[in-house]
């Protein structure tokens, strides 16, 4: 048997006391492919009672494993195949599948169900369609439904029809909800590349790939890294990179231990644990303040790109080795208003837009949780989304765009989506049109790097 | 199956003998006790064997907790396998 050594147990401690370690989610996975039939009714029945009976003691064994091992467990979550397939064969308004998952999180008390999502990266089927035209009327109607769209990968190439809807269909979210700080845009991610395993919303679903039920873990965790960089400010980047390598391992360990649990408890394979640090807008969990402690005076200076890539790939490296099954987005999280550094940043004017997407080449996912002002035209988002599925589709990486036209409002102003969705300030984007690009639709054929048979 | 035990605070009279007390009610066997003593901080950490827990787990945390509060401590109860797991290859 191990022998405890007193500095390991207090270190564990500083950590989730003071550096806010925690586990950000344990998602469930579930499929839903055998719930489609012919008729919407029955379809929504049949989804609602799956869920129900394979999620019914989802929270509850997150909040036994909490208090066994005294770790926050800060999400339960629940990801479904996406519903477009689902919508597709049974007809009718997918809006019932939104109210049927939003009713099934209401019995089951989870945070969030990802999954109301389409896969169009080489066009679209009739469900696909269907699906994306609700989106706006069914984040509207639901609080905790995320919906997703992945309209490009490597190997298939960017669905520019795809991406000139989903500017249309983000701009219609916030503009539906505009009176509640545009809260629907922040539930809809646009994806490239999207992993079918990410415990991580807004872009969580379970993919047809995937096992009929399993439970995927987020670690989290930029806290610690952002303390333990303070501890050693005169280090070298080789020994930085050193440094964030062993705190990874340690949080993914963490996350491997409470993923295997819960899968043990809830009698459910574990899937993968995501190795990604996801901020949040409190005090000293900031991935921003991390780049910082590495030296930068604000988030957003020249040196970013480079302290992020440094960042990003030593997660990767740390956690690998700490986990049997790595999968998910894994690497580090730059959403602006879920960041407390990033917001900083950003209302200074350190961080810009562009920089952000510079930053998106290097790590886990895109220009998230980003604020535009209110007149941001549909095909500028279009484009937009079309320059980070480039970045993604070239890169063989994910990336994603989660944008939030702010109806009604410009540079200065700020929008408050509350709880970790955190507050953002609306971020200056160039005005130049690039409409005629945008309408010529069609796809941009996949890269030379699809071609690897 | 074994559990640590943790309490930092003020140093005061009573500290090891209540929470050891509460281990002996809830039939946890304490194995190893590390206590410091630093200035007039108090911290000590125990290890305890739970498998002949007459309380569930989440009850003898509790009941830990609760002594932390009266004594204005800060108590943590955590299962072994944690620090196994986060500090051990």
């Amino acid at each position: 048997m191990p022998v405890l050594d007193t500095k390991d147990i207090l270190e564990t401690i500083q950590m989730i006391q003071d550096d806010c370690l925690d586990v950000r989610t344990t998602t469930m996975g579930i499929s839903l492919l055998d719930c489609a039939c012919e008729d919407m009714d029955r379809t929504c029945q049949r989804v609602y009672d799956k869920i129900c009976r394979l999620a019914k003691d989802l929270v509850q064994t997150g909040e036994e494993i909490q208090r066994q091992y005294g770790i926050p467990i800060i999400n339960k979550r629940i990801a479904v195949t996406p519903i477009a397939m689902i919508a597709g064969p049974s007809g009718g308004d997918p809006v019932k599948l939104a109210l049927t998952l939003q009713r099934a999180a209401d019995t089951l008390g989870v945070n969030f169900i990802g999954g109301y999502s389409a896969l169009v990266q080489k066009g679209f089927s009739p469900g696909d369609m269907a699906l994306i035209r609700s989106i706006p009327e069914a984040l509207s109607v639901t609080g905790n439904i995320c919906a997703s769209v992945n309209v490009g990968s490597t190997k298939a190439g960017i669905n520019m029809d795809a991406v000139v809807l989903m500017g249309q269909i983000v701009r219609e979210c916030s503009e539906r909800t505009a009176e509640r700080d545009c809260i629907a845009a922040a539930k809809l991610v646009v994806l490239c590349n999207a992993p079918e395993d990410n415990p991580f919303m807004a872009g969580a679903f379970h993919g047809p790939g995937e096992p009929d039920c399993e439970i995927n873990v987020g670690v989290s965790g930029p806290g610690v890294v952002r303390a333990v960089l303070a501890k050693n400010p005169d280090a070298s980047i080789s020994e930085l990179a050193d440094i964030i390598k062993r705190t990874a391992f340690k949080i993914t360990r963490m996350g491997q231990l409470v993923g295997t649990e819960a899968s043990r408890r809830l009698g459910v394979p574990f899937g993968i644990v995501d190795l990604s640090l996801a901020p949040t807008p409190a005090i000293g969990d900031s991935v921003a303040r991390i780049l910082e402690e590495m030296g930068l005076e604000s988030c957003g200076a020249c040196g970013t790109t480079a302290c992020l890539a440094l960042l990003n790939d030593a997660v990767k490296k740390g956690g690998v080795m700490a986990s049997s099954r790595v999968g998910g987005l894994s690497g580090a999280f730059i959403p602006v208003s879920e960041d407390e550094g990033m917001i900083a940043a950003a209302t200074s004017g350190a961080l810009s837009i562009e920089k952000l997407e510079a930053m998106t080449a290097v790590c886990s996912v895109g220009l998230d949780m980003i604020v535009l002002p209110g007149d941001t035209t549909a095909e500028v988002i279009a484009a937009l989304i079309a320059d980070e599925a480039a970045i993604g589709m070239v890169n063989s990486k994910t990336t994603a765009v989660r944008v939030i036209p702010a109806i009604g409002k410009e540079v200065g102003d700020t929008l408050q989506f509350g709880g970790l969705l955190g507050s953002g300030p609306v971020m200056r984007i160039s005005k130049c049109s690039p409409e005629r690009f945008i309408r010529r639709g069609g796809q941009i054929p996949a890269p030379m790097q699809s071609l690897k048979n | 199956m074994r559990a640590v035990v943790t309490v930092i605070g003020k140093d005061m009279v009573g500290i090891l003998s209540k929470v050891s007390g509460a281990c002996a009610e809830a039939n946890a066997n304490v194995i190893e006790v590390t206590q410091s003593v630093l200035q007039d901080m108090f911290a000590m950490i125990m290890l305890v064997d739970i498998s002949g827990l007459k309380l569930s787990f989440d009850q003898f945390a509790a009941k830990i907790d609760t002594i932390g509060q009266e004594m204005n401590l800060s108590t943590h109860v955590m299962h072994e396998d944690i620090f196994n797991s986060m500090h051990h290859i």
